[in-house]
């Protein structure tokens, strides 16, 4: 039951994301200047942010992206994850302790600096879409480390293990054993990689913005209608600018419950 | 077994200064190197600016600034911070043991309810409370790691509790997933059919089934810790390594960057070695 | 007056957030806003620029005489005080500062506003109590500049921990707290003959955080911020009235430029836009103004015309008028440079399409919002604005050595009220000339103007003819818009009911200017620890 109702969510949450054009009463950008921060009424259902703009419309135009890319970029930190991480445990011996030291010293590097030098390879006029993808893969390909080390502490538990071994008898060798018995006993670890990665990715977009990468104003997104939440008047005086938290939370828990039954048959 | 601590030691310092290293090299090819803010001060004259450009000269080639700075390290001096214009030997004297703690709070806290939680929901399965605690793992893991601690400002909550509330889904995600996972075990699932108690199943047959991956995450949870530490020292205005990091990074602090870098690499290849360990023991216990 | 009562307590401390850490103690090398406001309450000066007045008033000199050529200036001291270990202080003493100071290889910021001309600057003691100090060349406004001398000793083994001012260090716990504890031998009494400061100590927390520093006010663990941010003004005002304090509009400015250097990496159709005054111009008279400080500022500021604040009483020149604001005008002075605007686009005579991109500095959320209240605006007249916010050093980077950019929007503070600190951004060789820096000679007339008018009123000893050059200079550059003035910020504060004596003024430190002669009651409001 929970998870059809999550998939139903996700499902709804994308309609009305693709919708938007339709269903958002004004668009992203217009500024409503009589009307800045203003709390909800019949005409701005959440109220509108600092400048005047209709905070419904933004949510709504803001899932867009975040929920299209944020899962894309997860899908790409796992995938990396378990190549890596799943291939070194499998494989054992210097090529898991070369990787796996690669991987803590990858786990250590100041990367803010890279993701510096990237914004000034990419010109200021740059198209919003070049930034986003850039941000996004940027995302994808730095934040596989940390879950390839508990992968390929599971894929070396599994090396010695008495299924693997029954598999080999059976004739199972190299990528295809790999694929169907190590990948499948990591799922729970790339499943967990996965849920985490989608929020994380989707507020570290926003913080990316003050290296002038991420989605640019005035394109809203997930990450910079939850940017405005870090102070202290959004948390206690104006408690419906939590509104986008709240979408994220759905999201975000709507994603777990939905891959949560396929993991484990109960 | 010497020989294998003695080749664990060498890799081990061979990464770290490979950390070092790479670091300086990002830090010197990212733009802004060597910009000093005060080159806006109108009151300084033509001089005195292309004084303040040269200040960085020494570091304009980054393998000699790096030998020189391995040569000073090794004679116990870990260079000066352009920034703060302290030692950095005594800035991270005095920053290590206030992070140290935070995050040593922080995890304890959060592994604690964590795995408490995972391990409980895995063995009981009421599907309520596992729809529950998603939903609360879910709303920590979307709060914004600065909302959370301006929160524990606002409630005058310890700082650590900050670290801890963003620990707690990722650690309770991973045990959970994993835990389940052992549950769905054949052995396990006739164990439980032969009405083992739900105790010993889980200390019996779950956990060492699955104590290598939670040992790893046992590992990273302490670079989790770490890069939490950032925002809530910054926020919370408590002075650790995290609020230096982030300084030194906005300002292009090259020495006091690679110190922390270095340290940052140490203590992730230590919780790995420790992970490492406990897993051997475990394993060797096992059989 | 003061109720004894206050007088009486003892043990009074008060407490306040600095942002950053103070980059030096040394008060020579104060370039940052925290070691300043250490600096403020530790250091003695000869002379002090009375905040509220903004006239100048002796303090360790008691007169003081500056040559007609504007090159020498001779103290006169106080006799009998010392430092605050004890070392007597003398004309010795301020010899000594001053020879640190314009010692070339210090690169103190302090120092290097004195410095108008090549050679040495010699200090010649005369008396234990009279000191001369003569310059090279002619320094405009010179006794003022001394208000940022802080007089260190030539004796003391403490050397600059011992001090002058109100306070001295006690603590510092770097990224944590500085403690200052009052100065026993601070040479300063009221009128009841009761030795100055009041207060026991001072506790800075370096706190960066607006949020926190807000909710620690509220709940009493801070007496004082020194500059609120205006979204939390009226929120204060609502819950608990009397508190928050509006000075009126700052010395500080908001401003944007294009960028007009000929070496850019621009294509050079748009560095011709950049460098057309009517561009430039048009691009004024789109910009709501009024809606950002409306807006953005929560109406606490004012909308800007040129570089002087009309907070700057002497000063600001206001016979300056801005051009009509509004669409039409802005399409119509446009039009005269080849613009047009066709299906809602601008192009240019060429036919490119007019976009460029604002950069800013992340972080600053007052910016951030101006520049999208200017993108809207633009957007009306046919323009594509890309925003782009950057780390600081970036920032700096691309405005300073790639010029990889083309318009920027930042805030300029200015501490001085006299134009000549700000020689280094008006002459065209200068550093500091943002729009076009390091010029071998000026690239247009009124930049050569700009020069000649502001080398008038630095030889000037004469406050009229300097007033009417600086007056010239401020008309040409609301004509020819280098930067387009956007606002000017008010002075805004925040000061608890438990601290009495405080004045809030437009000029820094705002509230603590009077530091000590402020008093902290226990009885007056909570006071959590």
């Amino acid at each position: 039951m929970p998870r059809k109702l999550a998939c139903l969510v996700l499902a709804l949450v994308t309609a009305a994301s693709l919708a938007a054009s339709w269903l958002a009463p004004a668009g992203y950008a217009t500024q409503f200047r009589e009307a800045p921060n203003a709390p909800p009424s019949r005409r701005h259902l959440l109220g509108t942010d600092q400048v005047g703009r209709d905070l419904f419309s933004r949510t709504l135009y803001g899932t867009r992206i975040s929920l299209l890319l944020a899962p894309a970029a997860a899908l790409v930190a796992t995938t990396l994850a378990a190549g890596i991480g799943g291939v070194a445990g499998f494989l054992g011996g210097v090529p898991e302790r070369v990787a796996m030291s690669l991987t803590n010293l990858f786990l250590s590097l100041p990367w803010l600096f890279l993701l510096i030098t990237i914004r000034a390879l990419l010109p200021l006029n740059a198209s919003p879409l070049a930034s986003v993808l850039a941000t996004f893969l940027m995302l994808g390909l730095l934040g596989w480390a940390a879950s390839a080390r508990v992968l390929c502490a599971g894929a070396r538990a599994l090396r010695t293990s008495e299924l693997l071994l029954q598999a080999r008898a059976l004739g199972l060798h190299g990528p295809r054993l790999f694929a169907v018995h190590v990948i499948s006993n990591l799922k729970p670890v790339l499943y967990a990689q996965f849920w985490i990665s989608i929020p994380t990715f989707i507020l570290s977009e926003a913080n990316l913005g003050i290296l002038g990468l991420g989605v640019p104003e005035p394109m809203p997104s997930w990450g910079t209608l939850l940017k405005e939440l870090e102070g202290v008047t959004s948390l206690t005086e104006q408690p419906w600018k939590l509104a986008p938290l709240l979408v994220l939370i759905v999201v975000v828990t709507s994603f777990q419950l939905a891959l949560s039954r396929q993991e484990v048959p109960l | 077994m010497r020989r294998k601590i003695a080749r664990h030691l060498i890799a081990i310092t061979a990464t770290v200064l490979l950390g070092g290293l790479v670091s300086a090299v990002l830090v010197r090819i990212s733009p802004g190197f060597a910009i000093d803010e005060n080159q806006l001060d109108p009151r300084l004259n033509a001089e005195s600016l292309r004084a303040l450009r040269a200040s960085h000269s020494s570091e304009a080639n980054i393998l000699r600034f790096y030998a020189g700075y391995m040569n000073r390290a090794v004679h116990g001096d870990l260079g000066i911070s352009h920034s703060l214009g302290q030692p950095v030997g005594r800035l991270l004297r005095d920053r290590v043991p206030v992070t140290g703690r935070l995050a040593a709070g922080g995890l304890a806290l959060a592994w604690t309810f964590a795995f408490g939680l995972a391990a409980a929901l895995a063995a009981v399965r009421i599907s309520t409370c596992d729809v529950l605690a998603i939903v609360l793992s879910g709303i920590l893991l979307c709060l914004p790691a600065a909302v959370m601690a301006l929160l524990s400002v606002l409630w005058n909550a310890p700082a650590s509790l900050a670290v801890a509330l963003i620990v707690f889904p990722r650690v309770f995600t991973y045990s959970r997933n994993l835990l389940l996972n052992s549950y769905s075990l054949p052995h396990i699932v006739t164990a439980r059919a032969k009405g083992l108690s739900k105790l010993r199943t889980l200390f019996w047959h779950v956990l060492p089934s699955c104590a290598p991956s939670l040992v790893a995450v046992g590992g990273i949870s302490v670079n989790i810790a770490l890069s939490a530490a950032i925002p809530v020292e910054a926020l919370c205005g408590v002075a650790g390594v995290g609020s230096l990091a982030w300084q030194a990074a906005m300002a292009r602090d090259l020495p006091l960057l690679v110190n922390v870098t270095v340290l940052v690499t140490l203590v992730t290849l230590l919780s790995d070695a420790g992970a490492d360990v406990i897993g051997y023991v475990l394993s060797t216990r096992e059989n | 007056m003061l109720s004894s009562s206050a007088l009486a307590e003892s043990g009074s401390e008060l407490r306040f957030c600095l942002h950053s850490e103070p980059k030096t103690f040394n008060p020579l090398l104060v370039a940052d806003d925290a070691a300043e406001t250490i600096r403020y309450l530790t250091g003695g000066v000869l002379v002090r620029v009375n905040r509220q007045t903004q006239e100048l008033e002796p303090e360790l000199a008691l007169s003081w005489k500056v040559s007609k050529d504007g090159r020498e200036v001779t103290f006169k001291l106080r006799k009998g005080l010392s430092f605050s270990d004890g070392t007597p202080f003398s004309a010795d003493d301020v010899a000594y500062t001053m020879r640190l100071l314009m010692d070339p290889e210090l690169h103190s910021p302090t120092g290097d506003a004195f410095r108008s001309g090549s050679g040495a600057v010699r200090s010649e003691v005369f008396a234990p109590d009279r000191v001369s100090i003569t310059f090279p060349a002619t320094v405009a406004g010179l006794d003022r500049l001394f208000d940022q001398v802080a007089i260190l000793s030539a004796h003391s083994p403490k050397k600059e921990m011992a001090v002058l001012g109100p306070f001295m260090i006690a603590d510092y716990k770097p990224g944590s707290t500085v403690l200052l504890k009052r100065n026993p031998n601070y040479w300063k009494t009221d009128s009841h003959g009761r030795r100055l400061p009041y207060l026991d100590s001072i506790r800075l927390d370096i706190q960066p955080n607006r949020d926190i520093e807000l909710v620690r006010f509220k709940r009493g663990e801070l007496d004082l911020i020194n500059s609120l941010d205006s979204e939390y003004f009226d929120r204060v005002d609502a819950t608990s009235p009397g508190l928050v304090h509006d000075a009126g509009p700052s010395l500080d400015s908001e401003q944007m430029w294009f960028n007009q250097v000929a070496a850019a990496p621009l294509p050079p159709y748009e560095r011709e836009w950049f460098r057309s005054t009517n561009f430039r111009r048009a691009i004024s008279q789109a910009i709501n103004r009024e809606d950002l400080s409306r807006i953005v500022f929560n109406g606490h500021a004012r909308p800007a015309l040129g570089p002087v604040s009309p907070a700057n009483k002497f000063w600001y020149n206001s016979r300056m008028k801005a051009d009509a604001f509004g669409r039409d005008a802005s399409l119509a002075r446009l039009a005269v440079e080849g613009f047009r605007l066709q299906d809602g686009i601008l192009r240019d005579e060429s036919g490119h399409r007019v976009e460029f991109s604002i950069i800013t500095n992340s972080g600053n959320k007052y910016r951030e919002r101006m520049a999208i209240l200017i993108q809207h605006d633009l957007e009306e007249i046919g323009i594509k604005v890309n925003i782009v916010t950057l780390d600081f050093p970036s920032l700096i980077e691309r405005i300073t050595h790639s010029f990889n950019y083309e318009a920027a929007l930042l805030g300029f503070t200015n501490v001085d009220l006299d134009p000549n600190t700000q020689m280094n951004v008006w002459l065209s060789s200068a550093e500091n000339h943002q729009w076009n820096p390091r010029e071998k000679s000026p690239e247009t007339s009124w930049e050569a103007e700009i020069d000649k008018l502001m080398r008038a009123q630095a030889s000037s000893r004469d406050p009229g003819k300097r007033k009417e050059s600086f007056d010239r200079v401020q008309e040409i550059v609301v004509e020819q818009m280098p930067f387009i003035y956007l606002v000017n910020r008010d002075s805004l504060s925040a000061i608890s009911a438990s601290l009495q004596g405080t004045v809030p003024v437009i000029l820094r430190p705002q509230t603590y200017w009077n530091a000590d002669r402020l008093t902290v009651s226990a009885e007056a409001g909570t006071r959590g620890r």
